[in-house]
């Protein structure tokens, strides 16, 4: 009895070992996270406009319906990417994600504190890589430094009020997400 | 041939209890280290690089993305205040003040964070839509049939799910919950 006993508590055990591993490996597994979701409607570095979420079908869960919103699904590994989107008359944000949906910045109107919303998105090695004159320039520049090479730009503009939904919609079709060209 | 057997044994007991442990801690479990005020709970550190491992094998697993902390903040509530289960057949009316905010929306959800159908297409208001007393509080109805004033329709489904959210708020990971007014959520008449 003594010896089932043991090797129930060293089940238990290895069981709680289990449990970990699988909660830490879970979103490198998941194939319905946002970013899997969204990966066939979204191509990389191009801003896509989402269609407003409906009773029969949404891109994502829980999104929010008073919302315009548009997403750039990035890849930093052939360099740094740029972005803008021009705010719209009520709210605008732009929010980051991981490969893994992790929502690691995020920005409003109000914090950048212009009409235009404008950052250059690149990895620690790529920011470590910049040229030290540029420095001088660094303080005009929102950098963003993305902890994954991929990961989610997700762009959203609020219609107060159901009718202003185009308004809202117009602001994020002058949003931009490209690549920067090359330094020589 | 007794401890091959133990080993076995042993083996199943793990695979069991772990798998059967992240099972249920994702499904049925709510993440800690919520901020919760009346029936709403919001999770601030989700919204940031420092959300904890379980919270994010729930984001991975449901598909959402949790609204970034330089963004806003979500408070959901699937009870009412006295802990009974929203009920989409049930009149629940919320009342009160919202926490500082630039702007606020709710929305009501299927627990699957899909909208839910109704003949009127309003699945949420934002705080530019609502209508007010003079004092500044507010009531919504929550109801399969309408109402007047503020009537957000549930479709009469079994169980859903708001969530209010807050855009440009001072509210985040320092916030504790005494220092937050939410609307208060009673049900007030079920068939």
């Amino acid at each position: 009895v003594i010896r089932i006993a043991l090797w129930l508590l060293g089940g238990v055990l290895l069981g709680g070992i289990v449990h970990l591993t699988t909660v830490l490996w879970l979103p490198d597994l998941a194939t319905q996270d946002a970013y899997s979701r969204l990966a066939p409607v979204a191509p990389i570095n191009a801003v896509t406009a989402l269609p407003a979420p409906t009773p029969e079908k949404s891109v994502v869960p829980f999104l929010d319906p008073a919302f315009a919103m548009a997403v750039c699904r990035y890849d930093l590994s052939d360099g740094p990417l740029k972005f803008s989107v021009p705010v719209s008359p009520a709210y605008t944000s732009v929010s980051f994600y991981t490969r893994n949906d992790v929502a690691y910045y995020a920005i409003n109107d109000r914090a950048a504190g212009r009409r235009v919303i404008e950052l250059e998105l690149m990895t620690s090695e790529q920011r470590a890589d910049l040229p030290g004159d540029e420095e001088v320039t660094a303080a005009d520049r929102l950098i963003v430094e993305s902890p994954t090479v991929t990961g989610l730009i997700m762009i959203k503009a609020l219609a107060p009020e159901p009718g202003l939904m185009s308004v809202a919609q117009a602001a994020l079709t002058a949003a931009k997400c490209a690549q920067q060209p090359q330094q020589g | 041939v007794r401890l091959l057997l133990g080993t076995l044994f042993a083996l199943c007991v793990a695979a069991l209890v772990g798998l059967g442990a992240t099972w249920l801690a994702l499904t049925q479990g709510q993440a800690f280290g919520g901020l919760a005020v009346g029936a709403w709970t919001a999770w601030p550190r989700h919204g940031t690089a420092a959300i904890d491992p379980y919270a994010r094998a729930m984001v991975a697993r449901s598909g959402e993305l949790p609204v970034g902390s330089g963004d806003g903040l979500a408070f959901q509530a699937r009870t009412d205040d006295r802990g009974n289960t929203l009920d989409g057949r049930c009149d629940v009316v919320l009342s009160g003040l919202t926490p500082q905010a630039r702007y606020w929306t709710i929305t009501l959800y299927d627990h699957d964070g899909a909208l839910v159908r109704n003949s009127v297409e309003r699945h949420g208001f934002t705080s530019h839509e609502i209508v007010r007393r003079a004092n500044g509080t507010f009531e919504i109805v929550v109801s399969p049939r309408s109402r007047p004033g503020n009537w957000l329709p549930s479709g009469g489904i079994e169980r859903y799910v708001l969530v209010l959210r807050l855009y440009d708020t001072p509210i985040g990971v320092a916030t504790r919950g005494r220092e937050v007014t939410m609307p208060t959520i009673t049900r007030r008449q079920c068939p």
